[in-house]
């Protein structure tokens, strides 16, 4: 009897477990294929299907770190461009990236495409988070 | 019997192919009629259109001409450095044919750029730099706005000022030209699958008696 009971409710942990794992997965899914489509048309032709930039004139996208460590400001430097020296993989870029028109969902979706593509694995950036990084803009 | 039969089908097949390497590639643009005095007598003959003189100036400032490219094939195309939309796909996809064909000296690409106020002579070169091209294989041309939408036209391209967004309109093709300065082929420059086929083209084109006698 004692057996059953414990059994069961392992069953019930581990039914819950799945599905809120399915339920992260499925948001990530959603966020990600979403940020395909929107990488294709906004990013892709200055950074590449595969995220690898160009030269020395457009920074590659594959520098985990990098995006790992600035984190909170990508959904302002997707919003309003980014200026001024960068280091990517050890190399200087210091070029203009112009702003774009992307709503915060839009945003949240193709960051979680970028961070997850091209070697990064950064999971989820979800619209909640973009929209509180969006408010501290400098 | 039915071996020989089948040795004859492949051989037929095997020259197949093999005359289809020596193609000779199109001459494009509008041929035009013109009389001449032809033996004391007028006759009219058809002449291929070429690309007509021209006048501008690369990233190292110095002036190149029609002159410049004698006895030279080379590949065409329009950019500005600040483009936000198809240049960079177009200069990813050019880098394939400059490392292809960069240790020849017959042979040469040329980049109009169709904003010449932002785009001067010193920043063509920065931008050179940074796409690591160096020598005399890739000539970034400036010059003045009008002669460069006209020589564009040479090149079957369409060229804007701005549209409404103040956007340059541009097409993104790269243009093939002969050593007789008519153009053998236009390829779209953001599909690397037409870019390989200017490669081979090139190759082709190269490898045409005609153009290697010609200076």
């Amino acid at each position: 009897m004692k057996f059953k009971i414990i059994g069961f409710i392992t069953l019930v942990l581990i039914v819950f477990a799945i599905s809120c794992q399915n339920d992260g997965q499925v948001e990530f899914n959603r966020y990600y294929s979403g940020g395909s489509q929107i990488y294709q048309s906004h990013c892709q032709n200055c950074h590449g299907a595969k995220g690898e930039g160009l030269q020395a004139l457009i920074p590659p996208l594959t520098d985990s770190i990098y995006l790992n460590s600035n984190k909170t400001a990508l959904a302002c430097y997707v919003k309003n461009g980014l200026k001024g020296k960068i280091t990517i993989h050890n190399k200087v870029f210091d070029e203009e990236m112009p702003s774009s028109d992307l709503s915060p969902i839009e945003i949240a979706k193709v960051l979680t495409y970028v961070t997850n593509s091209f070697g990064n694995k950064m999971g989820t950036i979800n619209l909640e988070q973009v929209t509180a990084d969006l408010g501290k803009c400098k | 019997m039915r071996k020989l039969l089948i040795g004859v089908i492949i051989l037929t097949l095997f020259n197949a192919c093999k005359s289809t390497n020596n193609a000779k590639l199109p001459i494009l643009g509008n041929a035009h009629e013109v009389t001449k005095m032809v033996n004391g007598k007028s006759a009219t003959v058809t002449e291929s259109a070429t690309i007509p003189d021209f006048k501008f100036v690369n990233q190292y400032a110095d002036t190149i001409t029609r002159k410049s490219l004698d006895g030279k094939i080379y590949v065409a195309d329009f950019f500005f450095t600040t483009c936000p939309t198809i240049c960079p796909v177009m200069h990813r996809n050019m880098i394939k044919v400059y490392d292809e064909f960069k240790g020849d000296d017959n042979f040469r690409i040329i980049s109009h750029t169709i904003d010449p106020k932002y785009d001067t002579v010193p920043v063509l070169k920065r931008y050179a730099d940074k796409l690591g091209i160096t020598g005399n294989s890739w000539w970034l041309l400036h010059g003045e706005k009008g002669d460069t939408y006209k020589i564009a036209t040479s090149y079957l391209q369409s060229v804007q000022e701005k549209n409404p967004n103040g956007e340059y309109i541009h097409d993104g093709y790269f243009i093939l030209v002969d050593k007789q300065k008519r153009i053998r082929g236009t390829y779209m420059g953001t599909d690397p699958k037409e870019v390989d086929k200017l490669i081979e083209d090139i190759k082709t084109l190269k490898a045409d008696p005609e153009e290697a006698v010609a200076k």
